[in-house]
């Protein structure tokens, strides 16, 4: 591990977005806008730099302040956290501008709506920090740091609904950090290290192993909304200001998955069973079904936002049981593994800037209407055509159709599926997408409607449009370099080793 | 296969360059929209014809792009495909001549014809499409482009039947992704044309083939209006007359009779599908839709609903083409994915016009329009005696073709539902014709005279007139070089070179 380059850019992702936020802390509501909307900018481009710099050197590392590890804390951006980085950025950088926009055309008097920067800053740093550990406790400090932040950033309203969600919110946060916590604590006690690649090689199955991975799993599976933990999510969701749902949306649960992912691929390998990955699968086929059955039958743009969350993130599970074969079959790694992990990281993509798009869409909606009641949002291609072509875009992509990058994540999680020998799981991929086509082509087809009353729509900021727009044409963008993009993911090998832990059973890295 | 060429990715700009400024312009810029359609539709034929000829020299035009592992974007031009993009190519430019004078001062044009031009850009895509995937791709983007379309008029009717139109085609892409996917799993990547993938396994996974040929045929009929999966097409019929007619004619309904054609020549391989089996269930339920269609028509009054009940009918006739081996037959469906379209486009230009010109939706309205529309009605009289299958019009080739492929595959059956299905195609074509020429015009009626000096707009005439002298000199000329016939046989004679 300390072979490996070394580079200050791991460092300076965390640092500068907290410096920026505490910066902004000193400023008056203005001058808070500015310094954030900068800060989001300087961060993107950092992240932009320190992607590129990975796919020059390969991995990196930074070691803070010069303590090796154990004792100090070592940053490392491999290919895995460098795509999740550069996908928070770009995402991140596209709300910050919307944000900044929006905050503005809203003329709200609220008094805490500017805190918005200082703690979406603290939310982006924590975001790094999270891909860029190496250790579990670190990883639990990143985890707290995002919960709050989020939580904060979903009661900015100051609104009663909004209250009460986020109470739920911090309640499923605060027991989802416990819970991984524990089991952190548990592995600590048996192993007595937290490194994820010492953790991985010395780990050895047994009772204590299986149930710090369950307890793990299950505090993470809330963290993601991951069903049938999922009831936080809806309203937690849908009762934040459009920029801040798109950013819990889009980015924060997915952060729970990266662990999720690291963990079972790196670190469990030795006491993964069958049995397991079937359980996660089953809940994600759940999430899927119930969430977009849900989504179909809500009648606010925002909820049916939320509840599609709920779905997608459903399929991120599915890709839990693809990992683990069932005794006895055989197949052979580079064939059926590479797909099911692939279709996991494009599914998080696409959802970002798809579901991204739409809440921003939803806040333009509610900035013309005064509501988002989906009734009222006839004749909508008649008065806001780029926002409803952003829905309809965005749409396409959660539905799967090609040439989007959900059509690429689906195909891969199909062809996963069809190579694990788990052909269960197909129907469940398809109805999910038909039930999403469901609710999309709902939205769609209400837009196309005639006007049955005057809808008053007031007129909205273009620009805005133009960035959901943006957002939703990127989730079709991001099939074209799928190619280099997996390449430059199975070269650093994340998951190489983890691999073959998994399929011989035996202990990682032993190469 | 590594050789690569920008042409057929040329030929799919040409339309979706103007499709994408046309929807950044403002309404108002008429001018500057009619000529950015114009011209990437003239620069479309220009573009194919030329790498028709190329093609013909024995130049390769392919080109690919890696989307993933095993996940290849490829274009590739064979005879097939070029036939299919000249009928796009050719059709669409008469069509945007067509819609520019038929939504002349009409709202939301913009919109219109931006997604007119994506609406081509898939067709032409399905055409030059190389493998399965690149194929699946095209057509599920060609669901997403027609349906502003079909709803274009924006009414609660037509918001309704793109409802049913999305529930059927993307049920349909839902099938086919998942035969798709199967497919590619167990054979790997599958170019048209490599039917010797499929042959080599067919003895190996002969049940798994068969359930992904019929998945893959479910999701391919739904377009193609098989039935029972045709019930959005009638539905469709809202839609502005272009649309209908490039609905009909030459997009969607041709995408899934030309992916059924794709699916058995150049997949399964006519030899494999024959010995799996797999033929028989499509000549039945094509010989039965070829009828049921014809039934409905019968008793449609509506004008567009009777044109859109035959559709349902005449496009069976390749699915059913295909389904009879042999060379006859083969080229009888291959001949007739041209010939239906230059005909029933003619139909629907005229039931346009006449809809345009006097508001008669109705086929109890037509008395003695014949005498009014003199151009109009004659061009549907020639498509007429095509559909009959009257010589010399095209129709009477593609029917001579899939007679003569049944009775030399000893399929007896097949002649006689293309009688039956001729009786009835007069039977309910005739009436109009007679109504049109031959009755007297309703007192009422026949006061009202067009406003202008020709029966109707020049961009409303000149279409259908143009595409009823195709539909006359693919049937005259049908043994001349070069002709649709001549094309269909040329390809149809090499798919059965290797099983001689």
């Amino acid at each position: 591990m300390i072979h490996l380059p070394s580079s200050p850019f791991p460092a300076l992702l965390v640092g500068l977005p907290i410096l920026m936020a505490t910066l902004s802390l000193f400023f008056r509501p203005g001058g808070k806008a500015a310094v954030g909307l900068m800060g989001s900018i300087l961060t993107a481009g950092l992240a932009l730099i320190a992607f590129v710099e990975v796919t020059q050197r390969g991995t990196v590392i930074h070691i803070l302040g010069g303590w090796e590890p154990p004792l100090g804390i070592l940053l490392r951006m491999d290919s895995l956290a460098a795509v999740f980085i550069g996908m928070t950025a770009i995402v991140g950088v596209f709300i910050s501008l919307y944000a900044w926009g929006y905050f503005r055309a809203q003329e709200t008097s609220a008094e805490g709506l500017p805190l918005f920067w200082p703690l979406w800053l603290f939310l982006w740093a924590g975001l790094n920090g999270l891909f860029l550990s190496n250790d579990l406790f670190n990883l639990f400090v990143t985890i707290e740091v995002i919960g709050i932040s989020a939580v904060s950033l979903a009661v900015l309203t100051g609104k009663t609904p909004a209250l009460f969600a986020g109470l739920r919110y911090l309640l499923a946060a605060i027991t989802g950090s416990m819970a991984y916590l524990f089991g952190v604590s548990l592995l600590y006690g048996s192993t007595g290290t937290l490194d994820l690649g010492l953790l991985g090689e010395v780990l050895e199955p047994g009772p204590t192993t299986s149930f710090s991975l369950l307890v793990i799993t299950l505090g993470l599976m809330i963290k993601m909304a991951g069903f049938p933990f999922h009831f936080w999510l809806p309203p937690a969701h849908s009762s934040a200001p459009a920029p801040v749902s798109a950013l819990l949306s889009a980015l924060v649960v997915k952060g729970a998955f990266y662990i999720l992912l690291r963990l079972w691929m790196e670190v469990f390998g030795v006491s993964l069973t069958y049995a397991a990955g079937q359980l996660i699968g089953l809940a994600g086929a759940i999430a899927v079904i119930w969430g977009s059955w849900q989504a179909l039958i809500q009648t606010s743009f925002k909820l049916i936002v939320a509840h599609s969350s709920v779905a997608q993130l459903g399929y991120l599970l599915m890709v839990f049981p693809l990992l683990i074969l069932a005794p006895g079959v055989s197949a052979d790694s580079a064939d059926w593994l590479s797909p099911a992990w692939t279709a996991g990281i494009y599914q998080v993509i696409a959802h970002a800037f798809a579901k991204a798009s739409f809440f921003l869409s939803a806040g333009l909606i509610i900035m013309a209407l005064g509501h988002d009641r989906i009734e009222s949002l006839r004749d909508l291609v008649g008065n806001m055509r780029i926002t409803a072509l952003a829905i309809g875009i965005a749409g396409v992509s959660l539905i799967g159709l090609p040439p989007s990058g959900g059509f690429m994540a689906k195909w891969m999680l199909l062809k996963g599926i069809f190579l694990s020998g788990q052909w269960w799981w197909a129907p469940v991929v398809l109805m999910g997408s038909l039930l999403t086509a469901g609710y999309v082509f709902m939205l769609l087809r209400l837009a196309f409607a005639p006007a049955r009353e005057m809808n008053t729509f007031r007129p909205v900021p273009k620009s805005l449009e133009i960035i959901a727009l943006m957002l939703a044409l990127g989730s079709f963008l991001i099939v074209f370099p799928a190619d280099s993009l997996i390449q430059f993911l199975e070269s650093s090998g994340v998951f190489g080793s983890g691999i073959e832990s998994i399929i011989e059973g035996g202990v990682y890295g032993n190469d | 296969m590594e050789t690569t060429s920008i042409m057929p990715l040329l030929i799919l700009i040409s339309s979706i360059i103007p499709g994408i400024l046309i929807l950044m312009l403002r309404e108002h810029q008429v001018a500057l929209r009619t000529f950015l359609n114009l011209s990437g539709a003239v620069a479309k034929v220009a573009l194919i014809a030329w790498v028709f000829a190329g093609y013909m020299r024995g130049e390769e035009y392919n080109y690919y792009f890696r989307l993933a592992p095993d996940l290849s974007f490829a274009l590739r031009v064979d005879q097939l495909g070029l036939l299919f993009a000249t009928l796009s190519s050719v059709l669409w430019l008469v069509t945007t001549l067509y819609a520019i004078g038929y939504l002349e001062g009409g709202k939301h044009r913009r919109r219109f014809f931006a997604f007119f031009s994506l609406c081509v850009t898939a067709s032409t895509g399905i055409a030059l499409s190389g493998n399965v995937i690149t194929f699946f791709i095209f057509y599920e983007f060609l669901t997403l482009s027609t349906y502003p379309l079909v709803v274009h008029r924006g009414t609660d009717d037509a918001v309704e039947a793109g409802r049913t139109y999305l529930w059927y085609t993307i049920g349909g892409g839902t099938l086919l992704f998942l035969g798709v996917v199967g497919l590619i799993v167990i054979a790997g990547p599958i170019y048209f044309g490599q039917t010797e993938i499929i042959a080599s396994l067919a003895s190996v996974n002969p049940t798994s083939l068969t359930l992904l040929f019929f998945l893959m045929l479910a999701g391919l009929a739904v377009k193609a209006a098989i039935f029972p999966l045709h019930g959005w097409l009638p539905v469709s019929m809202v839609a502005p007359a272009p649309v209908s007619a490039l609905l009909h004619a030459v997009a969607v309904v041709k995408a899934g009779a030309f992916g059924i054609v794709r699916l058995v020549y150049d997949v399964y391989g006519i030899g494999v599908a024959e010995q799996m089996n797999l033929l028989t269930p499509l000549a039945v339920l094509a010989a039965f839709t070829i009828i049921y269609g014809s039934l409905r028509a019968l008793f449609q009054d509506d004008f567009k609903k009777r044109l859109a009940y035959s559709t349902v009918s005449q496009l069976s006739y390749i699915a059913l083409g295909v389904a009879i081996p042999g060379i006859l037959s083969s080229t009888g469906a291959i001949v007739h994915l041209v010939h239906q379209g230059i005909m029933k486009i003619t139909m629907f230009f005229a039931a346009g016009n006449v809809a345009e010109t006097y508001g008669y939706k109705k086929i109890s309205q037509l008395n003695g329009i014949g005498r009014r529309m003199p151009l109009t009605m004659g061009a549907f009289t020639i498509a007429v005696f095509g559909m009959i299958g009257l010589p010399p019009v095209a129709g009477f080739i593609s029917k001579w073709y899939l007679g003569l492929g049944a009775a030399e595959a000893g399929s007896y059956w097949v002649i006689l539902v293309l009688l039956i299905s001729s009786a009835l195609n007069a039977a309910y074509f005739l009436p109009i014709v007679y109504r049109a020429w031959f009755c007297e015009p309703d007192y009422e009626a026949s006061k009202l005279r067009g406003t202008t000096r020709l029966e109707t707009q020049a961009l409303l005439l000149i279409p259908v007139v143009v595409t009823a002298i195709f539909s006359l000199a693919a049937g005259v000329f049908a043994s001349a070089a070069g002709s649709p016939l001549s094309i269909a046989r040329e390809i149809a004679e090499r798919l059965y070179l290797y099983l001689l």
